[in-house]
């Protein structure tokens, strides 16, 4: 356990809470499986002999995991639907608007605002929108890229209207229409590395992270996503996140609803 | 305290159904059939409907275009329940005035969300 909780914060600035051993256990069971151990302590044990890198990795990324739903914390899409997006359209002549989901997980996040995007009005006539998806999980994003989902997957966050306009049914599964997966490009950031080189980004999206951070890697990740905002940028977290410690950085929207913007006395992107 | 009429043929699937919806603050009346539920709500008008579509007697989409057809039936949300997942049923649900839609199997987060969604919690 002791072991599983090191490699956590040290790859991936993650506390693992390894007093939920139930958490523990339904994570590294099917990984233990496919792997070819007998049990998730057979697993450890190789993981502690061979230290092998593909292993470890293997290892974190399932302690990582996200549970994410469609439009988890409603008011935040909401917020970006209605006023964000339009607002930003209208900045936004010449070049598309960017949106980032930052730790995508299994794509529902980065797909719900896609929508949303396809759903907002009043936006500027020839609006573009660039969406990426990208996640510590190599496996979270090729089930995100997919984008099939399984019929409890879509019944949780996402409004039966929006089932039947966005995604096709095949068998038990439900796939999101190639128009919206077709918007969104993939690729495995880890959000402790350099992040300089990505460009700059209007919407960031970072869910279900900055909680099962400690201090320090809370203020990293932060501080260098938030460098990649323009002064009328918004960076999304989940609404129970207080970020009032970076009030020199990022100053909450009203509401309430997890949106921080980067510069308030830039006339905002959203309405006080 | 809202009210909300649970209509299905499968006793199991309403006691499954009423223990959900009681922990989320709703009072509950059961109905077996889409003309039994229909008597409900013409005596006492509920908030919300758990709906089943197969049903004998009166199936569940015959019974919501019955009910939106009646003084004060626009106004409970219904949300259906069912088997049927196919895109031609939802869409049909949707046109008949249904509000939400469960696909079976079902659980209490799936109820909880979905009621939400209707606007119901």
């Amino acid at each position: 356990m002791d072991l599983l909780a090191a490699l956590g914060r040290a790859r991936a600035g993650a506390r693992v809470e390894t007093e939920k051993a139930y958490l523990v256990e339904s994570r590294l069971a099917p990984l233990a499986r496919r792997e070819g151990y007998d049990s998730i302590d057979a697993l450890i044990a190789a993981l502690r002999a061979k230290r092998e890198e593909r292993l470890i990795w293997a290892v974190v990324e399932a302690l990582c995991r996200g549970d994410t739903t469609f439009f988890r914390g409603r008011e935040a899409f909401a917020q970006l639907r209605d006023e964000v997006l339009p607002a930003l359209s209208l900045r936004r002549r010449d070049t598309p608007i960017r949106i980032w989901s930052a730790a995508c997980a299994t794509g529902q996040e980065v797909y719900s605002l896609a929508m949303a995007a396809v759903e907002a009005k009043g936006l500027a006539t020839g609006t573009r929108f660039e969406f990426f998806g990208s996640d510590l999980s190599e496996r979270a994003l090729e089930k995100a890229q997919a984008g099939i989902y399984t019929q409890f997957e879509v019944q949780r966050g996402l409004p039966i209207r929006m089932l039947v306009k966005y995604f096709e049914n095949q068998d038990d599964t439900w796939a999101i229409s190639p128009r919206i997966r077709q918007m969104v490009r993939w690729k495995r950031i880890n959000l402790l590395a350099d992040l300089s080189a990505m460009g700059r980004f209007d919407v960031i999206l970072l869910k279900g992270v900055l909680r099962g951070m400690d201090a320090s890697m809370r203020s990293k990740v932060v501080e260098s996503l938030t460098a990649l905002l323009p002064p009328d940028g918004v960076l999304v977290v989940d609404a129970e996140d207080d970020l009032s410690e970076f009030e020199d950085l990022l100053t909450a929207a009203p509401g309430r609803a997890g949106v921080y913007l980067r510069d308030p006395s830039v006339r905002p992107a959203v309405a006080a | 305290m809202k009210t909300c009429l649970v209509v299905d043929d499968s006793r199991v699937i309403r006691k499954v159904a009423r223990r959900v919806l009681e922990d989320i603050g709703f009072e509950i009346a059961e109905a077996a059939d889409g003309m039994e539920a229909l008597a409900w709500c013409r005596a006492a008008m509920p908030d919300a409907v758990l709906l089943d579509w197969n049903m004998p007697v009166m199936n569940g989409i015959e019974f919501l275009r019955q009910l939106r057809g009646e003084p004060g039936g626009d106004a409970p949300k219904v949300v259906f329940c069912t088997v049927e997942n196919s895109v031609d049923h939802i869409r049909a649900a949707l046109e008949a005035g249904a509000d939400e839609y469960i696909m079976k199997p079902f659980d209490g987060d799936i109820i909880q969300a979905k009621f939400a969604e209707a606007g119901l919690l």
